[in-house]
């Protein structure tokens, strides 16, 4: 009896594997498929689902994998092997069109999805701040400049850095390295408070170590690296009113009766600063979709169509529900257009 | 008990100390053991608390009652959000400005519509009548009624305007808004909206998942374990085996999902996210816990069983078969539920074959798009909505049942079909 049920087992697993081999290359897609950005993902995700809903086509399905990530895959080739399209909290670089292009990956839409703010905030008790983006890089830097010479970050409290800061121990709760919004942080508000310290410039005048200079974060405990959950920050920052975290609008969104915002250059966060380009911790959020793929994967056109629509990235979208920040109205429009007409991204 | 204070003659005080001294380690050595308990049980206690505490409110969902009219025109012109709408002003005669009616809009879930969609596809004769329908209510009315927002809070930061609250009041107050046992949770797949989100589609690709597993891992396990244990020559190669099974078994779980990105998904070309790649991947990793548990379970039947099969007769294979096996099925039985346990908890491998993603539709096949239950947590536990995080612990609270379940099996096949000798 057991020699049978063992004898059944192998040809099942035999079977298994040759089916396995089977489903190999025989495979088209029905279903539109997108890769990418982390940042980007909420979004689509909601757009994927309204889609979906809308009968004809089937959802969409969205991988997080991270925008470096999502390039790699969606620049691999043409075919139902491959992505349709891709999330990117950043814009497609120079190099990720050229590895495009060799793939046979030549025409590229990109759609600009709207804005995502990074706020600075702390719990509702805390102390209220106003942080110059000079202040924030002095604050987090791993050396800063002291008469003249660079040397390890001195500063304990935030009233060390400026007078008009509170008195707390500097504690910044934010993202890993891997994360999207820690890129952010690190362009607009790193390297752009970094180039408003005129000492800095003039003690390294090498561009390569002033830039390595600029990016550095301090490891002494001052900055805390919290995952990439949002969520984790914000429970941090209700646990210990005393320190500042930073993350994504949309977290800040759905937790207003627990943190205040912090102003950044004397701007507070909001939707109408964002979109005026005041507050300086925000940046475009891109998909980039494959011409090749339209005509082929059923619904490329219309999930395009869906995006760009009025009741998703519009003032009062369905996207906008979900923390995102529409860009305005003829900029909308315009995107709307170029994603019609398919134009190709020229860099 | 009292060994210090009745000695005899012929016991002398160094003996009585020593006693004492040893009575006294095994008390230490006890306390220690209780302490260590109590705390494990102490952690289990409050992890089990919090998730359950946070959690037990995502098997509750408030739904909201409309008298809907299906005009055949609007149903005609799947206008059903219309149908819904004016259900629902009908009960608020006073709200006619754009605002207000927006407001009210806002306390239905953006799910609605389709529900009644679906009522309408079940019984085309419901157009034309008037019924009396039970919608979910969107997910800010829900944390509402559980109490997670609170009405002390300033307007500008809460989710719910003043207006809002005063609607809900007045709907609940008429008993239009009921909180009963979450089904959604249960019957559909994932869903940006926290209250049209379930977990169905992730228990039907993780199903899928495990069988593939198990179909592919304890055939191949059990039939490696059985050579290598009664039939493989003692040599060097299968030393070499042996010590290389062993080391497999610690192999971080991301691995085996590098190698699936790199074989299955690169030279295979297998779609992405299906349940059959995942499945394969997680029978790599289990193979080899099956493998050494199955052979422990060999190894622990006595030998003289072997040598009464030979001695009457039996070939080494039936005396395998017929005997041997049978009879170290209940230790071959616990690896195995074990390994699948530790297969369902798995979402490592999973990441790179693109098993972590939003997928809507609940999978139907081993070569549909489909996540897995820890997968659908950890992307719920990074969602911004407050709902979610109720959601989470309420998904977790379904993985552990799965768990305790699959673990619970194992101790009772182990004890029903266990043989001492």
């Amino acid at each position: 009896m057991f020699s049978k049920t063992l004898v059944l087992g192998a040809a099942a697993a035999v079977a298994l594997s040759a089916g396995l081999a089977g489903t190999a290359n025989a495979q088209s897609r029905d279903q539109i498929r997108v890769v990418g950005s982390s940042t980007v993902f909420p979004f689509t995700t909601a757009v994927a689902e309204a889609f979906g809903r809308g009968g004809k086509f089937k959802t969409p399905v969205v991988e997080s994998t991270g925008t470096g990530g999502g390039m790699k895959l969606f620049c691999a080739g043409v075919g139902p092997a491959h992505p349709d399209l891709t999330n990117a909290s950043r814009r497609i670089k120079k190099s990720e069109v050229e590895q495009c292009a060799a793939n046979g990956v030549t025409q590229i839409t990109e759609l600009k999805v709207g804005f995502d703010g990074v706020v600075i905030a702390n719990a509702k008790g805390g102390p209220a701040a106003d942080f110059k983006l000079e202040h924030l890089w002095k604050a987090l830097a791993k050396e800063v400049p002291v008469n003249g010479k660079m040397v390890a970050n001195p500063y304990k409290k935030w009233s060390d850095v400026d007078p008009s800061l509170p008195n707390e121990e500097i504690e910044l709760i934010g993202p890993p390295p891997t994360s999207g919004t820690r890129d952010s942080l690190n362009e607009l508000v790193m390297e752009a408070g970094c180039h408003k310290v005129a000492e800095v410039k003039q003690i390294i005048t090498d561009a390569k170590a002033l830039s390595t200079a600029c990016m550095s974060v301090r490891e002494d405990g001052a900055y805390v690296e919290a995952g990439e959950n949002d969520n984790l920050i914000v429970q941090k920052l209700t646990a210990n009113p005393a320190a500042f975290g930073a993350f994504g609008y949309s977290f800040y969104d759905q937790n207003r009766d627990k943190l205040k915002t912090a102003k950044v250059n004397g701007v507070e966060v909001s939707p109408e600063t964002v979109q005026a380009g005041k507050y300086p911790i925000s940046r475009m959020l891109y998909v980039y979709a494959k011409n090749a793929h339209v005509g082929t994967i059923p619904g490329m056109r219309e999930f395009l169509a869906e995006y760009t629509s009025e009741r998703a990235m519009g003032d009062e979208g369905y996207l906008a529900d979900k923390g995102l920040i529409p860009e305005p109205k003829a900029e909308r429009d315009n995107v709307r257009s170029s994603v019609t007409n398919l134009t190709p991204l020229k860099m | 008990m009292s060994a210090g204070n009745s000695r005899s003659l012929y016991q002398s005080d160094e003996f009585a100390t020593r006693l004492q001294r040893r009575y006294a380690a095994e008390r230490r050595f006890r306390m220690i053991g209780i302490a260590a308990i109590g705390m494990a049980t102490l952690m289990l206690v409050v992890l089990l608390g919090s998730i359950i505490s946070k959690g037990y409110t995502a098997f509750l969902q408030t739904e909201m009652r409309v008298e809907v009219t299906f005009d055949p025109t609007d149903v005609q012109e799947r206008n059903y959000a219309a149908i819904l709408r004016r259900g629902l002003y009908a009960q608020f005669p006073d709200a006619t400005d754009r605002a207000s009616r927006r407001a009210l809009n806002d306390l239905l879930s953006s799910g609605a519509p389709f529900a009644l969609e679906d009522m309408v596809r079940q019984d085309p004769s419901l157009v034309g009548t008037t019924r009396t329908v039970w919608v979910l209510a969107d997910d800010t009315v829900d944390q509402f009624m559980k109490g997670a927002i609170s009405r002390d809070t300033p307007e500008s930061q809460r989710p719910l305007t003043d207006a809002k609250i005063a609607a809900i009041d007045a709907l609940s107050a008429s008993g239009a808004l009921s909180t009963g046992f979450n089904t959604t949770l249960f019957t559909s797949g994932d869903s940006r909206e926290p209250e049209q989100a379930g977990i169905w589609g992730a228990i039907a690709g993780s199903a899928m998942t495990l069988i593939v597993t198990m179909l592919l891992s304890v055939p191949i396990g059990v039939a490696a374990a059985i050579y290598l244990e009664e039939f493989a020559p003692k040599n060097r190669w299968t030393m070499l085996i042996e010590v290389n099974i062993n080391n497999l078994a610690a192999v971080p779980s991301i691995i085996y999902g590098l190698l699936g990105l790199a074989v299955l998904l690169g030279f295979f070309g297998m779609p992405r996210s299906a349940p059959l790649v995942g499945g394969v991947v997680l029978a790599l990793m289990t193979l080899p816990v099956i493998i050494i548990t199955s052979r422990v379970a060999l190894k622990s039947v006595p030998p003289s069983i072997r040598e009464a099969a030979l001695g009457i007769g039996a070939s080494p294979l039936q005396s395998v078969t017929h005997h041997v096996l049978p009879l170290a099925m209940p230790g071959i039985l616990t690896g195995t539920i074990i390994g699948m346990a530790r297969a369902l908890g798995e979402t490592a491998p999973l990441l790179m074959i693109g098993m972590v993603a939003f997928i809507v539709d609940v999978p139907q096949g081993f070569t549909d798009s489909a996540t897995v239950l820890p997968v659908q947590i950890f992307m719920w536990a990074d969602s911004p909505e407050r709902a979610f995080s109720e959601r989470t612990s309420g998904a977790i609270m379904v993985l552990l049942g799965f768990l305790i379940l699959m673990n619970g099996l194992a101790v009772f096949l182990r004890k029903k079909f266990e043989r001492r000798w």
